[in-house]
């Protein structure tokens, strides 16, 4: 995604919330029945939750981050947003990390089947960024796009109201601009927000792009955005684009890496990967999951749940003989040739949305732009 | 489906602090349930009632560290149709096995008023050293939720359903924020056993590794990482020297960080 006018979302119908304003927002969204999760701050970091007042957002604070590495510190002023993405993704809701399938009950000589009703809860995601927006629409074409569709992610994708906002102050993990996904938010919301905080200024320039989004609009004490706002939304978004100084290299990636699987690099990665399944868990795109069975303590009924699972732990490619994927080595293999190559055979884009999380995230650092690159300095193994 | 017989469980300790049978005993509600599908047959911790003979499921705590024991645990697996160890002794051989490699005599010389009195080997050892075990439960003490998953499992014939990844995915299915990466506390979770829930850094404490190692501990690459954050040679060692120091991926970087007259 580059800086041009062009490629920065047409601010036409936009208007202006002012700061002071802004609990109209949360309060308009809760009138509507709508859930608002949301950043906020706990344990040191950002994290999303439920909240209800702006309070609860991570005034004034921004996030540091590295290889292995996350901080929080004070900014210099009272943004909102001034931060990128923490350990958490939207996937928490969308695709939680345990969910009930069915319950079994034996009565007698039959069996009966009990699952529950779909969950309806409506739910606005506030702050949700454009490199959120592309892993939401890559889990949508995984769950519901395809031959078979869940209905239960499907029901909660549904009743969810995605707030965008557009990134001022992206983090060093960050390379949304290699994998042409941020930062700019471009689709896929019902409302968009640039947070502008100037001298003696501190508004939200808001669009809606949907009923719902205009449905809250229609609630708020708003101002039709002036031409000098429009500029400075794009001012935001530009100022973000520069900031990003991480990237990676995506030319003829998805051929070096299927053409690569005896690269000596794997075994250089492999002796710092702890197969922790960090990684997998924070990335917004993963999608793996197991299920089991636990019965009860008198054999007569029992339950069936669904976990997150990770292409890094054993029991993901056992079969009958036990693990096809006995070696750390081939384990992250997998999940970095899946993410970056395979993914593109399998439902036609990159899997990877340049989040940065599994590089801030990965207790011993490893970073997937560095691991591209390492893999394109020495091509082919020798035969 | 009522069984024809009810399956015999028994329960016994070799070297070991009680904790693990203790979290059988803390299955409170749960406990009676289970006395009326099985049989339990031979636990002293919960009744005096004790019936010999053989047993469909023995659980075992404690590590085997005399000559009795090490008799003992053969009778028992001669009698036992299936045996699972419970915690962290009988699996790795426990805090006791400290131990191993070092003086005992001094040990005893030093601990006991009267030393003569003891007569104890050189090592603590797990009981799989011994004996075929079936299947090992872990941690320092076990988790009564996957205690009643095992002896759900065996009686129903199937594999217990039990993660053995790092404690880490446990953190992130709870949403806990990693504190090695976000605070540069030094987390033993990656190298881990799941099975606790992540308990410790859900309390902002660093996990100290009582559920052992899980199944592909790169334990070397994390004491590498604990270096860089700048945690000192010692503090290493001590960190994989507690109640899994016999297991070989934690007993070798223990061994690695050990200033060398230990
Ligand atoms: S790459 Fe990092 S986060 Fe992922 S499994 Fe390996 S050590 Fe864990
Ligand atoms: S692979 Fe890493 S950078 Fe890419 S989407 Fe997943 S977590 Fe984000
Ligand atoms: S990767 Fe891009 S869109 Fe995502 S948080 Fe960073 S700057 Fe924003
Ligand atoms: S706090 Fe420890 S156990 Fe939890 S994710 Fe971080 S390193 Fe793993």
């Amino acid at each position: 995604m580059g800086g041009t006018e062009a490629d920065i979302d047409d601010f036409g119908g936009a208007f202006t919330l002012q700061r002071a304003d802004f609990q109209a927002l949360l309060d308009a969204l809760s009138k509507l029945g709508y859930d608002i999760i949301a950043p906020t701050m706990k344990d040191g970091a950002i994290v999303y939750g439920a909240i209800r007042a702006v309070e609860e957002l991570p005034i004034g604070w921004t996030d540091d981050q590295g290889p292995g590495r996350y901080r929080l510190s004070k900014r210099l002023d009272g943004a909102l947003f001034g931060y990128a993405v923490g350990p958490h993704s939207w996937k928490k809701y969308l695709h939680p990390p345990e969910r009930e399938l069915w319950r079994a009950k034996r009565n007698g000589n039959a069996v009966t089947f009990k699952t529950k009703p779909p969950d309806k809860q409506k739910r606005a995601f506030l702050g949700v960024r454009a490199c959120e927006i592309a892993a939401i629409d890559i889990q949508s074409r995984v769950f519901v796009d395809d031959l078979y569709s869940d209905e239960s992610y499907e029901t909660r994708r549904r009743n969810t109201m995605v707030i965008a906002v557009n990134c001022s102050s992206p983090a060093e993990t960050c390379f949304c601009t290699s994998m042409d996904t941020g930062p700019a938010v471009s689709g896929g919301y019902d409302l968009l927000i640039t947070e502008v905080v100037e001298e003696n200024a501190h508004v939200f320039v808001m669009k809606a792009a949907s009923n719902a989004g205009q449905a809250v609009l229609a609630q708020l004490p708003l101002k039709t955005a002036s031409p000098a706002d429009v500029a400075s939304s794009r001012a935001v978004i530009r100022g973000a684009e520069q900031a990003i100084s991480r990237t990676m290299d995506t030319e003829g990636l998805r051929e070096l890496l299927q053409e690569n699987p005896e690269h000596p690099q794997w075994d250089d990665v492999a002796s710092r990967c702890l197969s922790c399944t960090n990684c997998t868990a924070v990335c917004p795109t993963c999608f793996c999951t197991t299920v089991a069975d636990h019965t009860g303590l008198s054999g007569e009924e029992s339950r069936r749940l669904q976990t997150w699972d990770s292409c890094f732990s054993g029991a993901f490619s056992e079969l009958s003989g036990g693990s096809v994927r006995q070696s750390t080595k081939s384990r992250y293999r997998q999940w970095m040739t899946h993410k970056l190559s395979t993914w593109i055979d399998q439902f036609g884009a990159s899997g990877c949305v340049g989040c940065g999380r599994c590089i801030a995230w990965c207790p011993v650092g490893i970073d997937i732009t560095a691991e591209v690159t390492s893999l394109r300095a020495k091509p082919k193994k020798e035969a | 489906m009522a069984p024809l017989r009810k399956p015999k469980l028994a329960v016994w300790k070799f070297a070991s602090c009680d904790g693990c049978q203790l979290s059988l005993l803390d299955c409170e509600d749960e406990i009676l349930a289970l006395a009326d599908t099985i049989d339990i047959a031979h636990f002293p911790e919960f009744s005096r009632r004790v019936t010999r003979g053989r047993y469909d499921l023995s659980l075992v705590e404690g590590s085997i560290t005399t000559t009795h024991d090490r008799t003992r645990i053969q009778d028992i697996r001669r009698r036992s149709k299936k045996l699972v160890t419970i915690g962290a002794c009988a699996t790795a051989g426990g805090i006791q096995a400290l131990r191993n490699g070092r003086n005992l005599t001094e040990f005893i010389s030093v601990v006991y008023a009267h030393p003569e009195y003891i007569d104890a080997l050189a090592t603590s050892t797990p009981i799989s050293d011994h004996v075929k075990v079936d299947f090992e439960l872990r941690g320092c003490p076990i988790d009564k939720a996957q205690l009643l998953e095992t002896i759900l499992a065996f009686l129903h014939g199937r594999r217990p359903s039990i993660s053995t990844t790092s404690v880490c995915t446990e953190c992130k299915a709870r949403g806990t924020v990693c504190i090695m990466t976000a605070k540069g506390a030094p987390c033993l979770g990656p190298v881990t056993h799941a099975g606790c829930g992540a308990i410790c850094p859900a309390y902002d404490r660093a996990c100290y590794g009582c559920f052992g190692p899980m199944e592909s501990p790169n334990t070397t690459s994390l004491a590498k990482q604990w270096s860089a954050l700048g945690a000192p040679r010692d503090q290493i060692a001590r960190a994989f020297s507690t109640f899994n120091v016999a297991a070989p991926a934690f007993e070798k970087t223990a061994r690695a960080h050990a200033d060398k007259d230990n």
